[in-house]
């Protein structure tokens, strides 16, 4: 560690949840102010686009034309880009338009849809620029990008959480919602690292973290008919965060397909 | 420089203006000695909310909305499961009404102690950001960001995270947390309360510009509380009307130059927030708030709109004090939850988000799938205010000032705003034009 990481944060289409990974760090933010420069940052306050940085944060999909040029232009300027969040590592929510038709839902929106500039689909940065690592979340969580930065500054590839959230349950000792409660629990399938909060309050995971490593979704959409859900309700819980995951659409397209 | 304003020519570029939540920018135009045009274009790219609820079941509805925003989801979760819980006629218990309102302290804590020192207090203390502060004021930021901890252990406690908290369901909340934490986080909580106090009487010492001028405040009010969850809409020039009136009143419309549709109130911007709430309820802040405000010196109501961050700091203490006041005697529970069951109709939810009231309504069918929705945020309500407060802040300021003096007054009056552009924006650049 013979000198400070240049970091940048940058934003596409989000809702600023990731960001808030370090602005919510409490004291612990000045701390990382000693080992990292925030050479772009503009929620923090430094604002240099084109600054070259070790290490990008991007936050956020690609989803205008003005956005396609600028990841573009933020992969030149930083040795390793690394995705916070569903948006900009599955495309987020709002993904969810590429299964409608976007330009009518602008039309639903704006009375002026002229005025508005979007492409038609809303795509993850790998879409359009190599990305060197993903932190999945929504949000992602100040300890995975404390983690990740350590990593760096050691000069090692942060460790890829790919287990499945019902590992973390046995770990925690968490009764599974699913076998006592019937709940139609998305953990099987979704990759841990937020700690299993929700079957820690008595609820349905609903996937936020995107896929797991070999999840098998076949399995648990069959299970959950046998819940007693419909096909469209089995087909929202995986068209929901990560709906642009390539695991979770085909998932959702093939319960479509078969019912 | 050295030319007259009337004659200069002149384009500035600031490529960004940081410290907001969201992507804009800011076009002024300065022309025979007036600002022809000041426009806040906002160019975050939609992401169609309204339309990708459509066909979803009501009980995704909360973790839907919440990924609105990153800084206040529970308001868009507190808006949307009041709604939907008034078309299936459900009634909450105490202890959810309780309960929501101190996971909506938690919201206000940590959203306005994040604006106050990480973005609006290095403008007026001359830095660029609260890092750089931290160096000459380190025990004031780290008061600040304790606050804003304080604030996320609330969400958390009953939200398990702070961000996108996965607690509130239609009905109520999945869980109820235990009583020794509960405890606990009391205990900090009061601990905390000098920290609120010495934050308040600082915000008031602070060197803010002057500018008061008349305009109008819209706000949620409640018979007897502070407004967080319920209440009638008022403002300071007679409106007062249920929330389910909303759209005989205020219009939205869409402006070339902005992604976020504006608002007007019969014809005419109107501001809300944290100082609307403030002016208007001040009988309904905590008497320890209104007494320490009383001490320092600034006269509420007030028509300064930059005492905007005087009324968050003494939103931070009473939502210190309210939260406080709440957790005591805390009890489990029977059940966090009421049951629900579906019924087709039409609702509003109208809530008081850290930057002000966030309006929703929603058309359900028989089984509670969504048939439609519409969301109108705070900072989109704010939008025409703030391009009408730019003008008078600035030629208040004087347009022969520096382009340095004149850009740093508009990012001051827009921050002062809380705009959240992901609400409604992330940068904002200044195109300055002289003719």
């Amino acid at each position: 560690m013979s000198r400070k990481l240049r970091v940048a944060v940058h934003k596409f289409s989000s809702c600023d949840g990731c960001q808030l990974a370090f602005l919510n760090l409490g004291a612990a933010l000045l701390e990382v102010a000693q080992l990292a420069d925030f050479v772009h940052f503009p929620e923090a306050g430094p604002v240099d686009a084109d600054a070259p940085a070790d290490v990008a944060f991007v936050e956020g999909s690609i989803s205008t034309p003005a956005d396609v040029e600028r990841i573009q232009r933020v992969r030149n300027s930083c040795k390793q880009l690394i995705t916070i969040g569903a948006c900009a590592t599955s495309g987020g929510i709002q993904a969810l338009r590429n299964l409608a038709d976007a330009r009518q839902w602008v039309a639903g929106v704006y009375a002026s849809p002229e005025y508005i500039s979007a492409l038609a689909g809303v795509s993850p940065v790998a879409r359009h620029v190599k990305v060197d690592f993903e932190l999945w979340g929504c949000p992602v969580s100040s300890h995975q990008i404390v983690a990740a930065l350590r990593a760096l500054l050691f000069g090692v590839t942060p460790l890829d959480e790919q287990a499945k959230v019902c590992m973390e349950c046995k770990r925690r000792q968490i009764v599974c919602v699913m076998v006592a409660q019937g709940k139609p629990c998305m953990g099987p399938v979704t990759r841990t690292g937020c700690g299993a909060l929700c079957p820690a309050f008595g609820r349905a995971c609903y996937a936020c973290y995107g896929p797991a490593e070999n999840p098998n979704t076949d399995a648990l959409a069959h299970r959950f008919a046998g819940l007693g859900l419909l096909p469209e309700e089995i087909a929202h819980r995986y068209a929901f965060i990560n709906n642009g995951a390539p695991a979770f659409r085909d998932a959702a397209r093939k319960v479509r397909d078969e019912r | 420089m050295s030319d007259k304003p009337d004659k200069r020519e002149l384009a500035i570029n600031v490529p960004v203006l940081a410290r907001v939540e969201g992507e804009g920018a800011l076009d002024l135009t300065i022309a025979g000695g007036r600002i022809r045009e000041a426009k806040l274009r906002i160019y975050e790219p939609p992401r169609l909310f309204e339309k990708l609820l459509e066909g979803r079941e009501y009980h995704e509805v909360p973790d839907i909305v919440a990924r609105i925003c990153g800084i206040c989801p529970v308001a868009y979760q507190m808006s949307a499961v009041h709604a939907l819980e008034s078309i299936f006629e459900v009634t909450i218990t105490p202890w959810i009404r309780r309960m929501r309102r101190v996971m909506y302290c938690g919201e206000w804590l940590e959203s306005h102690s994040l604006h106050v020192h990480l973005l609006a207090l290095p403008d007026f203390l001359g830095f660029d950001s609260a890092i750089a502060m931290a160096e000459k004021y380190p025990d004031e930021v780290r008061r600040g960001l304790r606050l804003q901890g304080l604030g996320n252990a609330l969400l958390r406690l009953l939200g398990a995270r702070s961000v996108h908290p996965v607690g509130v369901c239609v009905g109520g909340f999945h869980h109820a947390p235990r009583v020794d934490e509960v405890n606990r986080l009391r205990g900090e909580l009061q601990a905390a309360l000098p920290d609120a106090v010495a934050l308040l009487r600082w915000c008031a010492t602070l060197p803010l510009p002057q500018a008061p001028r008349p305009y109008t405040a819209v706000t949620l009010r409640h018979p007897d509380e502070y407004p967080m969850n319920e209440g009638r809409l008022v403002s300071n020039r007679g409106l007062d009307i249920a929330i389910a009136d909303y759209e005989q009143h205020f219009a939205e419309f869409q402006v070339p130059h902005s992604t976020a549709l504006h608002n007007h109130l019969h014809g005419q911007p109107y501001l809300v927030g944290p100082l609307a709430r403030l002016n208007l309820n001040l009988e309904r802040l905590h008497p320890a708030t209104r007494c320490i405000l009383e001490e320092c010196g600034i006269t509420f109501p007030t028509w300064n709109m930059f005492h905007a961050i005087v009324a968050r700091a003494a939103e931070i203490h009473h939502a210190l004090l309210e939260a406080i006041a709440l957790l005591e005697h805390y009890a489990l529970p029977h059940a966090p939850f009421v049951p629900v069951a579906p019924l087709a109709g039409i609702g509003y939810g109208c809530t008081e988000a850290p930057r002000g009231i966030l309006w929703h309504r929603y058309e359900t069918d028989a089984r509670g799938v969504i048939r439609s929705a519409r969301i109108v945020p705070p900072t989109s309500q704010n939008q025409a205010q703030i391009e009408d407060d730019l003008v008078t802040c600035l030629e208040e300021l004087g347009l022969d000032m520096p382009e340095d003096a004149m850009r740093l007054r508009a990012e001051q009056v827009i921050r002062n705003y809380d705009p959240c552009i992901s609400c409604a924006t992330h940068f904002l650049k200044l195109n300055l034009r002289r003719e």
